[in-house]
């Protein structure tokens, strides 16, 4: 299993020099199985760019949305393969209470937000709720289940024979807890990222910050660290990062909370085009991050 | 044991918040969450007990019905709630066993049902009844 991700930040897109090192597009990861199917974490902007990099004869891509916030869905009205007409796309995503996928992509996918109606989009479009539950795709089993984030949301956690993911781009397991974590029962992410071999997670905030956003759905840096040491994650990614810092801010922040917390785990600051090939190793227990653990 | 659901544990978070006493129970009637304030009537402390099934909770309090209540609304408002899938507002006779202390309560319990429908489980909220 590959994982590279193609957009890394949150809330808003962030282009420009400060942030070119991690890279200034919003939530997209894109993650290819040893068949080479291609999963699709999330629209944001980066889907783009990863749209134009997948492999000319691929004619099947799942597309797995956490929600609908406008950052995690902004960039699927550039999606090339749905302009493909001899592409199959299925897209994945939460309903709510009382409206479909469908109805709740509609109201981006539609004017006056965009030109492109999605009934008339030429590829083989399939749409399917997410709830709970597991379903296969090619190689992968993907599991599902809500988690704390303002709006129907869920996380997904992606397992091949040898290697498993968990991402969790917008996930506040501190919220209202009075000292986080709980233990793992009351802990809303927990099994999705049990034992995990790369967990991405939510890491928006610093310590410092997090008072001031309670409820926004986010994590702090230490949020993210202790969660991952609760799940028992092998490499926690930080991921989601403020369109607010620059390369050099996100650096002093992680630098910082890691520091302070000390985890018994690697931790790798989320950057654009950065691959993780996991399970490269029998029993998937070994990640191999391309860039430097911190 | 394994996680809760989201829906879950926000109960609990907002639970442990609240000025009123709060009990949460999962779908088998288990008592899976109190707050602070519903320590106060049960007598004990969810950090020592944790989940507390049918036959402690029987151990720790007794419920009996309050004449001057509703005739429709007899037995286990927690377990109508959910068996049912409604909102129930009762009152009710509490013995607290341990120290025998007997309190008249109203409660109103309702179940906890997720986006797709199903019964999670259900709170109920206590107030003390102050006089007749």
């Amino acid at each position: 299993m590959k994982v590279t991700p193609y957009g890394v930040r949150g809330s808003l897109a962030a282009p420009g020099p400060a942030t070119a090192r991690y890279g200034g597009n919003t939530s997209c990861v894109r993650v290819t199985g040893p068949d080479g199917t291609v999963l699709v974490l999330d629209a944001g902007t980066g889907i783009r760019t990863l749209g134009r990099e997948l492999p000319a004869e691929l004619r099947r891509v799942d597309v797995l949305l956490t929600h609908l916030h406008m950052d995690h869905i902004i960039g699927l009205g550039f999606f090339g393969p749905l302009f493909d007409s001899s592409m199959e796309v299925h897209i994945w995503g939460p309903a709510s209470a009382t409206l479909s996928l469908d109805a709740r992509l509609r109201r981006y996918l539609a004017p006056p937000l965009f030109p492109v109606l999605l009934r008339d989009l030429p590829c083989r479009l399939e749409l399917h709720h997410t709830g709970r539950g597991r379903f296969s795709i090619g190689a992968f089993t993907v599991r599902a289940a809500r988690v704390c984030h303002p709006g129907p949301t869920v996380g997904y956690r992606i397992e091949t024979e040898r290697a498993s993911l968990t991402y969790l781009p917008d996930h506040e397991p501190a919220l209202g807890a009075r000292r986080f974590p709980l233990d793992a029962e009351w802990t809303s992410g927990f099994e999705l990222a049990e034992k995990v071999d790369l967990l991405l997670h939510d890491a928006q905030y610093t310590h410092a910050e997090y008072p001031g956003h309670v409820g926004w759905g986010h994590s702090s840096v230490h949020h993210a660290l202790a969660f991952a040491h609760l799940v028992g994650a092998r490499h926690l990614v930080a991921f989601h990062h403020d369109p607010g810092r620059d390369d050099a801010a996100l650096d002093q922040a992680i630098d910082a909370a890691v520091a302070d917390v000390r985890p018994d785990f690697p931790v790798t600051i989320g950057a654009e085009g950065h691959t993780f090939d996991l399970g490269r190793s029998p029993t998937g227990a070994e990640p191999a991050p391309s860039i430097p653990v911190r | 044991m394994s996680q809760q659901s989201v829906e879950m544990i926000l109960v609990r978070q907002l639970a442990g918040y609240l000025f009123v006493p709060v009990v949460v129970v999962d779908t088998a009637g288990t008592l899976i969450f109190y707050n602070e304030p519903a320590e106060r009537i049960l007598g004990v402390r969810f950090e020592e007990t944790g989940r507390i099934d049918h036959k402690e909770a029987d151990r720790l309090i007794e419920l009996s019905e309050d004449p001057t209540d509703s005739p429709d609304d007899t037995g286990r408002p927690l377990l109508t709630a959910i068996q049912q899938r409604r909102p129930l507002h009762a009152r009710r006779w509490l013995l607290r066993r341990s120290d025998r202390v007997r309190l008249q309560v109203e409660l109103t319990a309702f179940p906890i049902i997720d986006q797709e429908e199903r019964v999670l489980g259900a709170m109920a909220m206590f107030w003390e009844r102050q006089g007749p």
